[in-house]
C-alpha cells in the first residue's frame, strides 16, 4: 500500500519543541478565553455587573496546553504506528471489493430489490432505505465531479434544490406529470451546471471551492426571497405524486377516469405500495447514475475527466479542450442531481429552501471523501454510515457535526484518498491475471 | 525556394520576443526547424528556451512575433491559435522539462488519453460510445494499437497496465515521448528529455529519437544541456544565452563557435578573451540587448 507508506514519518519526538508549541496554543486560549468566558454579565436589581471567571480561563488554558501537547505525541510517535496497518485494512478491504465487485454489486442490487419484501420491512425501514438512496445517487452525481474530473464542488446542492423547484413549479403550475418534468429537471439543473461551470474555468482547487459554495448560497437566497415564484420560505406545496407511468395512481379515491393501483389488483388500499414504489423508483434512478457513470469513464470523456484531475497543463498539450471537459462534467453531474431534487420534490410532495442548505452539500461531499472518490461501492457504504448512522443512533444527531469533522480528520490521515479508494484501469492491454503483465 | 531534395521548412520563427514584466525571456529570437530533422536548441539555464517551446505549444502568447507552421493541411500561424488548439489541428505535440504524465492513470490509459480527440469525434461525443455502437469500438481498438505500436517502442509493453506515477524515472521520460507520439504530430518538441538519464538510457533515448525522424518523417525540436548528446544527433543547432540567440548552424560550427563556448564556459574564460569581447559580455550579463554575434 503505497499511502500507507507514504504515511511514515522520520519524525522523532522533538520534546522542547512540542512544549514550546503547547505553550503558544495554551496562549492563544487564554487569549481568546478572557474575553469569551472570562466575564459573565448578570443583571441585579436593574444594575448590570460583571462577575470575574478566571477559573474558567485557567481550564481553557490548562485544557489548550495539555490537549496540544498530546496532539503532537500522537502524531509523531502514535499516528505512523497506527495509520499504515489501518491504512492497509481499508485498502485491503477496498481492493478485496472491487475484485469481488461483480458479485458484490450483484449481490448488493439483489437484496435491494427484495427488500421491500422482506417481512421485517416496515413503513420507518422504507423510508430510511428511500432517504439512503436520495444520498446514494447524489453521492454518485458529484463523484463524477469531485472524483473523476477533481473540480472540488462545495455547492452541489444547488442543482438538487433546482431540479427539485423545477419539478414543484413545473407540477403546481402546469400540472404536468413526473415523468415529463423528470428530464427537464435534469435539463435545467445541467444548464444551471454549465452557468455555474463558466465562470469557474479558470479556478482550480480552494478558489473553485468558495466560488461554488457561493454558488450554492445564491441559489438558496434567491430560493427563499423571490416570493412572487418560489413562495420564500413557505416553500411549495401540493406537489404531484407520481403515477406508475400515467397508468394508475397511488391513491385511495382517484381523479376521474384515472385507475388506482389497489382498484386494478384488486388488493385493499394500503400507503405503503406508493412507499414501494417509490423506493424502486429511486433505486432505479441511483442504478441508472451509476451504471452511467461507469460507462462514461470508460469513454474518451470519462478518461479526460481523469486525465483533467491528474494534470491540466498535459491535458492541454495533448490538444483536450479544459473548457469542455470541465463543462461536461459540471452539466452530467449536475444532471443528476436535478434527477434526484425532482424525486425529492415528489416523493416530499413538498419543497422549501430549508432542505437545500449548506449541510447537504458538506454531507454528500463528505460521503464522496470518506467514501472514496471515484469509488461506487464506497459512495454506498459512506451514505449508510453518514446518512443512517445518525438516523437510527438518535442521541448522535446532535453530534452529527462533530463527528463529521472528526471522521473527515482521521480519513485525511490514514487514507487522503478515501476509505475504499481503489482505481479499476477502464482499459487494459493484458488480462488481469498475467502476473508477468503486473510487476 | 525548395528543390526536390532540400529539406523542407516546418517551423519559422520570426522575431520572436517574450517578455515577463520587465524581465526579457527572450530577445528578437529567429530560426527555422526543417522536416525529417532534428533541430536542438541549447543554451545555459535560464537562456529560454522552455519559454520558446512554451510560445510554441500556446502556454504563452509572444509579446512580439511570427511563429509559422508549414503543416502539410496548410500554414498555421501558431501565436494566434488558443492553447489546446495547438497540438488539436496544428499536431505540435511537446514533453515537459518536470515529467507531466497522468500518474494515477496506467501507462496505457496515458497514450489512449492522448488520442481523445480522434476518439471523441469517433464516439460522435459519447453518443456512439455509450450506446457500444461499432464505429466506436472499432476506432477503440485502432487507439490501442498504436498504443500498443509506441509501448513497444520505448520498451513499456509488458508495463501498460501499472499506474504511470509507479514507472522508474527513466520509462516516465520515454512514455512522456510515446504519449506524444500518439498525438500523431508533425512537429515534436521534446524540453530535455535526457536530463536523469543514466548513461545506458541516454543511448537508447538517442536511438528512439533518431528513429522517429527517420521511420515517421516528422520535425523535432530537442532541448538538451548534455552536448554530447546534441553532437551525435542533432542536425541544426540554435544556442541561446540571456534570451538571444547567439549561435545557429551545424552541431561542428556551433561547436567551434567563441560565442558559444564563451556563454557555455562562463567566467572562467574571462581572462582569455580578447578586450572587446569582455566588454561585450559585460554588456550583456545585466541587462540582454541585441547581441552583434545573433546574425
Ligand atoms: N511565467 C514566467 N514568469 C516570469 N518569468 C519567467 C516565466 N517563465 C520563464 N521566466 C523566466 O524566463 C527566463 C527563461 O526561462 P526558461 O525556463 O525559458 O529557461 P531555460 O532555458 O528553459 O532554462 P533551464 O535550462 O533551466 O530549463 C528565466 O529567467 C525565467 O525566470
Ligand atoms: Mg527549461
Amino acid at each position: 500500500m503505497s499511502e500507507a507508506q507514504q504515511s511514515i514519518r522520520t519524525e522523532t519526538f522533538n520534546i522542547p519543541a512540542a512544549l514550546k508549541d503547547a505553550f503558544l496554543t495554551a496562549f492563544v486560549m487564554g487569549a481568546l478565553a478572557l474575553p469569551l468566558a472570562g466575564f459573565r454579565i448578570g443583571e441585579q436589581g436593574g444594575a448590570f455587573f460583571a462577575e470575574q471567571r478566571m477559573d474558567w480561563v485557567l481550564i481553557a488554558v490548562v485544557a489548550g496546553f495539555i490537549g496540544r501537547f498530546f496532539l503532537s505525541l500522537a502524531r509523531v510517535s502514535l499516528a505512523p504506528r497506527i495509520a499504515p496497518p489501518a491504512g492497509a485494512f481499508f485498502g485491503g478491504i477496498g481492493s478485496w471489493l472491487h475484485t469481488n465487485m461483480v458479485l458484490m454489486s450483484g449481490l448488493a442490487i439483489i437484496a435491494a430489490v427484495i427488500l421491500p419484501f422482506l417481512p421485517f420491512t416496515d413503513r420507518l425501514i422504507l423510508d430510511r432505505a428511500i432517504y439512503m438512496l436520495i444520498y446514494v445517487m447524489l453521492g454518485w452525481g458529484l463523484n463524477i465531479v469531485v472524483g473523476l474530473a477533481g473540480l472540488l464542488d462545495l455547492g452541489y446542492v444547488a442543482f438538487y434544490a433546482v431540479g427539485a423547484y423545477s419539478y414543484a413549479l413545473l407540477s403546481t403550475h402546469f400540472e404536468l406529470s413526473f415523468w415529463i418534468c423528470l428530464p427537464l429537471a435534469g435539463l435545467f439543473a445541467a444548464g444551471f451546471g454549465v452557468i455555474l461551470g463558466f465562470p469557474v474555468l479558470r479556478l482550480r482547487g480552494d478558489y473553485l471551492a468558495i466560488v461554488t459554495l457561493g454558488f450554492g448560497e445564491i441559489i438558496r437566497v434567491i430560493l427563499l426571497n423571490w416570493y412572487t415564484v418560489t413562495n420564500g420560505p413557505d416553500g411549495i406545496s401540493g406537489i404531484a405524486r407520481p403515477s406508475l407511468f400515467g397508468l394508475m395512481e397511488f391513491t385511495r379515491n382517484p381523479k376521474e377516469g384515472v385507475v388506482a393501483f389497489h382498484e386494478f389488483f384488486n388488493i385493499p388500499f394500503s400507503g405503503e405500495h406508493r412507499m414501494v414504489f417509490l423506493y424502486f423508483l429511486i433505486l432505479a434512478l441511483a442504478l441508472i447514475t451509476n451504471f452511467f457513470t461507469l460507462r462514461m469513464r470508460k469513454l474518451p470523456v470519462g478518461r479526460a475527466w481523469e486525465a483533467l484531475r491528474e494534470d491540466e497543463i498535459a491535458c492541454r498539450s495533448l490538444g483536450i479542450n479544459p473548457t469542455n471537459v470541465k463543462l461536461s462534467a459540471f452539466a452530467i453531474g449536475a444532471m443528476f442531481a436535478g434527477f434526484a431534487g425532482s424525486f425529492f420534490a415528489t416523493r416530499q410532495g413538498f419543497v422549501s429552501p430549508e432542505s437545500f442548505t449548506f449541510i447537504e452539500s458538506a454531507i454528500i461531499l463528505a460521503i464522496v471523501v470518506l467514501g472514496g472518490m471515484g469509488s461506487q461501492i464506497g459512495v454506498v457504504i459512506a451514505s449508510f454510515v453518514l446518512v443512517l448512522g445518525p438516523e437510527f443512533i438518535r442521541e448522535l444527531q446532535e453530534y452529527r457535526m462533530l463527528a463529521f469533522g472528526g471522521l473527515m480528520v482521521l480519513i485525511m490521515m490514514w487514507r487522503p484518498r478515501g476509505l475504499l479508494a481503489y482505481r479499476d484501469p477502464t482499459i487494459r492491454l493484458w488480462p488481469v491475471k498475467s502476473k508477468g503483465a503486473r510487476k | 525556394m525548395t528543390t526536390a531534395t532540400a529539406p523542407t521548412r516546418l517551423l519559422e520563427v520570426e522575431h520572436l520576443t517574450m517578455r515577463f514584466g520587465g524581465l526579457v525571456a527572450i530577445d528578437d529570437v529567429s530560426f527555422s526547424a526543417n522536416d525529417k530533422e532534428i533541430t536542438a536548441i541549447i543554451g545555459p539555464n535560464g537562456a529560454g528556451k522552455t519559454t520558446v517551446f512554451n510560445c510554441l505549444t500556446g502556454f504563452y502568447k509572444p509579446t512580439v512575433g511570427r511563429l509559422t507552421l508549414h503543416h502539410p493541411k496548410g500554414d498555421f500561424l501558431l501565436e494566434q491559435m488558443e492553447g489546446f488548439r495547438i497540438p488539436q489541428k496544428a499536431s505540435v505535440a511537446r514533453t515537459f522539462q518536470n515529467i507531466r504524465l497522468f500518474p494515477q492513470m496506467t501507462v496505457l490509459e496515458n497514450l489512449v488519453v492522448a488520442q481523445h480527440n480522434v476518439l471523441m469525434s469517433a464516439s460522435a461525443f459519447s453518443l456512439a460510445g455509450l450506446l457500444g455502437l461499432r464505429r466506436y469500438k472499432d476506432a477503440e481498438r485502432e487507439s490501442i494499437e498504436l498504443a500498443r505500436y509506441w509501448l513497444d517502442k520505448v520498451g513499456l509493453l509488458d508495463r501498460a497496465d501499472i499506474d504511470a506515477g509507479n514507472l522508474p524515472y527513466g520509462d516516465q521520460r520515454r512514455l512522456e515521448i510515446a504519449r506524444a507520439m500518439c498525438t500523431e504530430p508533425v512537429l515534436l518538441c521534446l524540453d530535455e528529455p535526457a536530463a536523469g538519464l543514466n548513461p545506458k538510457e541516454s543511448a537508447e533515448l538517442n536511438e528512439l529519437l533518431l528513429f522517429i525522424r527517420d521511420s515517421h518523417k516528422i520535425g523535432l525540436l530537442l532541448i538538451e544541456h548534455d552536448m554530447s548528446v546534441v553532437m551525435k544527433i542533432s542536425d541544426h543547432v540554435i544556442v541561446l544565452d540571456y534570451g538571444c540567440k547567439i549561435a545557429d548552424g551545424s552541431p561542428e560550427a556551433v561547436r567551434d563557435d567563441p560565442n558559444v563556448i564563451r556563454a557555455y564556459l562562463g567566467e572562467d574564460e574571462d581572462e582569455e578573451l580578447p578586450p572587446e569581447v569582455l566588454a561585450d559580455l559585460k554588456i550583456d550579463t545585466p541587462k540582454p540587448q541585441n547581441m552583434p554575434g545573433s546574425e
